[in-house]
C-alpha cells in the first residue's frame, strides 16, 4: 500500500549532497514530516537520502558571541542545552510545546524550517533571533537570513538538492528578553492557531531592538516590521504597546480553517503581542 | 493500463536486517520503504501497537538507544545495530520494571492499547529527567493519546515509578 522508494544512508555530508542532486531524491532527517507525507501520498520520492549517519550535522556550539546549531539537531537537543536556555529562551518555550515527546526526540530544527509550514513552531523564535541559515550544495554553501528564506506558502529560496546544514544567531545582549506564546486547542500535540515570538533589547531605558514574529496567521511566518519600528528608539508605555499590537494584528493575513477563524486569529495576535511585549518590558524594567 | 506512473519506479529490493530487540538479535527481510513498526510486528513484537501511523498517538513508541521514538515514522533500515527496546523488554513477570509495576498498581490501564507506548515514553522521560515535575510528566507524555482518557492514573503511576527508580539508584 505504501509508496516505494530506494534508501541511501551516506556517511558524510559530501556524499549526501551528491546523492541529493539526483532527480526525485529527498533528504530524510527526523522523518516526522516526510514519512507522514509519503504515506498520505503527498510526497512520492524515488530515492530517500537518510541523514541519520551525519552526526557532524547535530550539535549546539557557542563561540564568541555566536551560537550555531547543526541542521540535524533535534527539538529535544534544544531542550537539554544550557547554551540554548541562555541565548534563546523563546526557542526553548516553543520546543517544549512542540508536538509530543517522540516527535521532539527525532524532529530536527532544519526539518521544521524546511517543511515551510506557517505554523512551524521553532520558526517565530528564530525570526526574533535574526537567525541565519546555511544552505549547502555540492557547489558550496551560502547564508540566508531566515527573514528572507520563505517566499510563500510552503515556498522558500532553497534550491533542489540544497540542505539546511546550520542555523546560527548572535547571542543577545544582557539587557534583553525573548518570549514565545503558542495558542492552540491544547498544550501538547497540537497544531498552532497563533504563534507569537517577541524580543526586546533595551539600553538605558530605551528599546534598541524590537522583534515581533508571527506564526500561523499568514502564508509564511513573518515579522510585523511596522509594529517593530514603532517601538525602537522609544520608552515603552502601555499606550505604545497597544498601538504596536494593533499594527501587528493589522499586518496579519490569517485564514479560516478547522482550527480557528481568521477573525479569532487576528484578535489572538492583538492580545498576545500586547501581552508578551508588556511582560518582556516589565521584566526588563 | 493505468498505474503507469507507479511502474516507472523500480521496486526496491528486500534486505536481510539484523535488528537488536530486547537484548536479542532478530533477522528480518524488509525493503527500504518499510518501517520499524512493520518489522517489529511482523516478527512477533506485538506489544508495539499500530495506531495513527502519523506520529500523533504514540502507541508504537519504542526506545532506540534509550530514547523514545515513534516506530511508525522510523525506517527499519536506519536502526540496524541500534539498541531497540519495547515495553515488554523493560522487565519480566518475575522482575517487573517500576513503571510496569506502578501502572498495574495504580490501575493506569483501561483498554490497554496505549499502555506500551505510554510506558516507553515514560521510561524515556524519567531517564532524561529523573525527578520530573507534574508539568514535566504532562509534557513528556503529550505525544501519547489515551482515548479512554485515563491520564490521571497514568501521571500518578509515572510519578511513583520515577521515585522508585531514584530509590533503586540511591540504594546502589
Amino acid at each position: 500500500m505504501y509508496a516505494t522508494f530506494d534508501l541511501d544512508r551516506p556517511g558524510d555530508l559530501a556524499g549526501a549532497l551528491a546523492l541529493l542532486k539526483a532527480k526525485g531524491a529527498v533528504a530524510l532527517a527526523g522523518g516526522t514530516n516526510l514519512i507522514v507525507d509519503v504515506r498520505a501520498g503527498r510526497e512520492n520520492p524515488r530515492r530517500v537520502v537518510s541523514l541519520d549517519k551525519l552526526d557532524s550535522l547535530r550539535g549546539i556550539r557557542q563561540a564568541g558571541g555566536k551560537v550555531a546549531i547543526g541542521g540535524r539537531t533535534t527539538v529535544t537537543d534544544l531542550l537539554r542545552s544550557p547554551i540554548i536556555a541562555k541565548t534563546a529562551p523563546a526557542l526553548v518555550e516553543s520546543a517544549r510545546q512542540f508536538a509530543g515527546q517522540m516527535v521532539r526526540n527525532t524532529a530536527t530544527v532544519a526539518g521544521n524550517i524546511a517543511c515551510g509550514s506557517p505554523a512551524a513552531d521553532l520558526v517565530p523564535p528564530l525570526f526574533a533571533l535574526d537567525a541565519e541559515l546555511t544552505l549547502a550544495s555540492p557547489r558550496g554553501q551560502r547564508t540566508v537570513p531566515i527573514a528572507s528564506y520563505f517566499t510563500g506558502y510552503k515556498k522558500d529560496v532553497r534550491r533542489p538538492g540544497e540542505l539546511i546544514t546550520r542555523i546560527s544567531w548572535k547571542a543577545p545582549p544582557p539587557r534583553s528578553r525573548a518570549l514565545f506564546y503558542k495558542l492552540a486547542r491544547r498544550k501538547g500535540d497540537a497544531i498552532t492557531v497563533v504563534g507569537v515570538a517577541v524580543a526586546l533589547d533595551i539600553e538605558r531605558g530605551i528599546c534598541r531592538r524590537a522583534r515581533i514574529a508571527l506564526g500561523a496567521v499568514a502564508p509564511t511566518v513573518f515579522r510585523a516590521r511596522e509594529a517593530e519600528a514603532m517601538l525602537e528608539g522609544q520608552t515603552l508605555t502601555p499606550a505604545l504597546i497597544e498601538s504596536a499590537a494593533k499594527a501587528a494584528a493589522a499586518a496579519a493575513r490569517p485564514i479560516d480553517d478547522v482550527r480557528a477563524s481568521a477573525a479569532y486569529r487576528r484578535h489572538g495576535v492583538h492580545v498576545l503581542v500586547r501581552r508578551l511585549l508588556g511582560q518582556a518590558w516589565e521584566q526588563l524594567s | 493500463m493505468p498505474k503507469k506512473k507507479a511502474s516507472r519506479k523500480p521496486m526496491p529490493k528486500d534486505r536481510a536486517l539484523a535488528l537488536r530487540v530486547n537484548g536479542r538479535t532478530v533477522e528480518v527481510e524488509i525493503p527500504p520503504h518499510r518501517t520499524l513498526l512493520e518489522a517489529l510486528r511482523d516478527t512477533g513484537f506485538v506489544d508495539v501497537k499500530r495506531g495513527c501511523e502519523k506520529g500523533d498517538c504514540g502507541a508504537c513508541a519504542v526506545l532506540i538507544d534509550g530514547v523514545a521514538v515513534d516506530a511508525c515514522l522510523t525506517l527499519a533500515w536506519t536502526v540496524e545495530g541500534r539498541d531497540i527496546v519495547t515495553a515488554a523488554g523493560l522487565g519480566t513477570h518475575e522482575n517487573m520494571h517500576p513503571l510496569q509495576k506502578t501502572f498495574v498498581e495504580k490501575g493506569a490501564i483501561q483498554c490497554g492499547y496505549c499502555t506500551p507506548g505510554l510506558i516507553v515514553a515514560a521510561q524515556s522521560l524519567i531517564s532524561m529527567t529523573p525527578n520530573p515535575s507534574e508539568e514535566d510528566i504532562r509534557v513528556g507524555l503529550s505525544g501519547n493519546l489515551c482515548r479512554c482518557t485515563g491520564y490521571a492514573k497514568v501521571f500518578e503511576a509515572v510519578r511513583e515509578a520515577a521515585a522508585e527508580v531514584r530509590n533503586q539508584r540511591s540504594r546502589r
